[in-house]
């Protein structure tokens, strides 16, 4: 692997025992996945934000690099974590567990990240443009870049994404490169879409075909006429936790699908597929009542939250209920009065957290809600039953 | 004999072999306490990584699975160093940041367990003794 004479200073320790260790990473990645050279990058998104995911091990590496003089080079947010960096007290999170979130967030500080935990920077200012180079973990977000916004990366882990920081490099492999980034896989929609919970229901069939074939292919999706950045961001994040897919292309609304001719092989998704994967996730009947309903995986927009105050003014929830969004984008729903619409209501924002990563196990029994990815991790880190409703219902639900 | 591949992690180690023909999983499969595999029907299933030289074809599971290699190391229960047929990314990190030598494109088969071996991370070369 070629490295410049800075990226070798940087192997070498002339910047520091942090840097130092973050191109071994870098470099380390290179030579297994054959990149000739790094790439600059212009943003770093980190994931292994939550303690619950991280443990003691990962709270001792990140304040290891901080202590070693790791500073962040480029713009660089966070993930969410495992609470409300504010308020973890009215989501009964446990104070030890805080005061370990506490340290880890510190850590990234003292780096110099930036420390929003959300899992959809590219709605406040980390938002890469065309043709980028960045280094993002976070799958859902991963996927949005490449596919709406047409940057470029490969979906990092939570200290190859920090090494990117550190570094203000990447090895250029994999999604940086054009040719990887071509279709390979035409998906007719023989569907009519609308909303979140429709667009997540095609992340599942979708990212399930992809899943079980032998050869990993990005889909070229045609047939869906339009759709909404809140609608696109449940499908990211849908496709990404079924198929483990970091990139896909729709006709006439992603950037880089006009550079492609749609790939001969084609698999048709009929209404009937997409019903078919909701009845997987949604269990209308057992013996548990819902006790537990969320909405903002990925976090909510703030078109999002104002709709939720609009069907929440003047009701009252009668279920633990979590809006979990960004720190700002709350600061404009307060700033609009729906937070407080919102919370009159009796529901509670959970902010820089969401159901996913937050240490909830046992807890509840069963959650409500419009993701798919929520559903999955509900199910499989959580073991509660799930009810997979469109985001109108979710709230109806909550107010039952 | 020496057998010749590509370096991942630096630093030298020697120690007794530990070899499965299975990929393995830090995360969920070996225990971060005990350093012993715990993933159920694996080939190593009970028997403790500590002190050894891991030799695997490739590694497999959650990212998170760097960190449980980081921990075994705070711990003293890292393997002494890792040969690979297949480095990839979890097991990659894990061994740098825990500063675990390591080395991949092995023809692992030519190595047993309870072979002594020595894993040179600065040439990417293995000695079998």
């Amino acid at each position: 692997m070629h490295l410049i004479p800075e990226e070798h200073q940087m192997l070498s320790g002339e910047h520091g025992r942090a840097t130092q260790k973050a191109m071994e990473i870098l470099t380390a990645l290179g030579t297994i996945y054959e990149a000739e050279e790094m790439v600059p990058v212009t943003s770093v998104q980190i994931a292994g934000v939550s303690f619950d995911n991280l443990g003691e091990a990962g709270l001792e590496f990140l304040s290891e690099m901080a202590d070693g003089g790791g500073q962040a080079r480029v713009l660089t947010t966070l993930n969410p974590a495992g609470m409300d960096i504010e308020n973890w007290q009215a989501l009964g999170i446990d104070p030890e567990f805080a005061r370990n979130q506490e340290r880890v967030i510190d850590a990234y500080a003292r780096m110099g990240v930036v420390t929003t935990c959300s899992c959809t920077p590219y709605l406040f200012g980390n938002l890469p443009h065309f043709g980028e180079h960045i280094a993002w973990a976070e799958s859902s977000a991963v996927c949005y870049a490449n596919s709406v916004l047409g940057a470029r990366t490969n979906r990092e882990g939570g200290p190859s994404a920090l090494a990117a920081a550190l570094t203000g490099r990447t090895p250029r492999y994999g999604l940086h490169l054009s040719k990887n980034r071509q279709p390979g896989l035409t998906v007719r929609v023989d569907a009519g879409l609308s909303g979140t919970r429709a667009f997540g229901a095609l992340g599942i069939v979708v990212g399930r075909a992809i899943e079980a074939r032998q050869v990993k292919a990005i889909p070229y999706l045609r047939g869906i006429p339009t759709a909404s950045v809140d609608e696109l961001k449940s499908l990211c994040a849908s496709v990404a936790t079924y198929g483990g897919l970091a990139m896909f292309h729709i006709e006439g609304i992603t950037p880089e699908s006009s550079q492609h001719p749609a790939p001969d092989e084609t698999l048709v998704v009929t209404q009937g597929d997409l019903d078919e994967a909701i009845r997987s996730l949604d269990v209308p009947t057992t013996n548990e009542e819902v006790d537990f309903v969320s909405l903002g995986c990925p976090h909510l927009s703030l078109n999002e939250i104002q709709r939720a105050a609009e069907l929440l003014k003047g009701g009252h929830v009668r279920k633990t209920f979590w809006i979990t969004t960004s720190r700002p984008v709350k600061r404009i729903a307060d700033q609009m009065g729906y937070t407080e619409v919102i919370e009159e209501a009796g529901a509670i924002f959970a902010v820089d957290t969401c159901c996913v990563v937050a240490p909830i196990k046992g807890r509840f029994k069963r959650i409500a809600t419009d993701s798919a990815k929520a559903c999955y991790y509900a199910g499989a880190k959580n073991g509660f039953e799930t009810r997979f409703l469109p985001f109108d219902e979710v709230i109806e639900e909550a107010l039952k | 004999m020496i057998l010749n591949g590509r370096k991942i992690s630096t630093g030298q180690a020697t120690g007794e072999a530990l070899v499965t023909s299975m990929g393995i999983s830090f995360y969920g499969g070996v225990d971060p306490e005990t350093g012993q595999v715990v993933e159920k029907s694996h080939e190593l299933e009970g028997q403790s990584i500590a002190g050894r030289v891991l030799v695997f074809p490739t590694g497999k599971g959650s990212t998170v699975g760097s960190y449980t290699l980081y921990r075994l190391k705070k711990a003293g229960l890292a393997p002494a160093a890792i040969i690979n047929v297949e480095a990839e990314t979890i097991t990659a990190v894990g061994c740098i940041i825990s500063e675990i030598p390591c080395v991949d494109r092995i023809p692992i088969e030519q190595i047993e367990t309870g072979m002594q071996v020595s894993v040179d991370g600065e040439t990417g070369s293995v000695e079998v003794k």
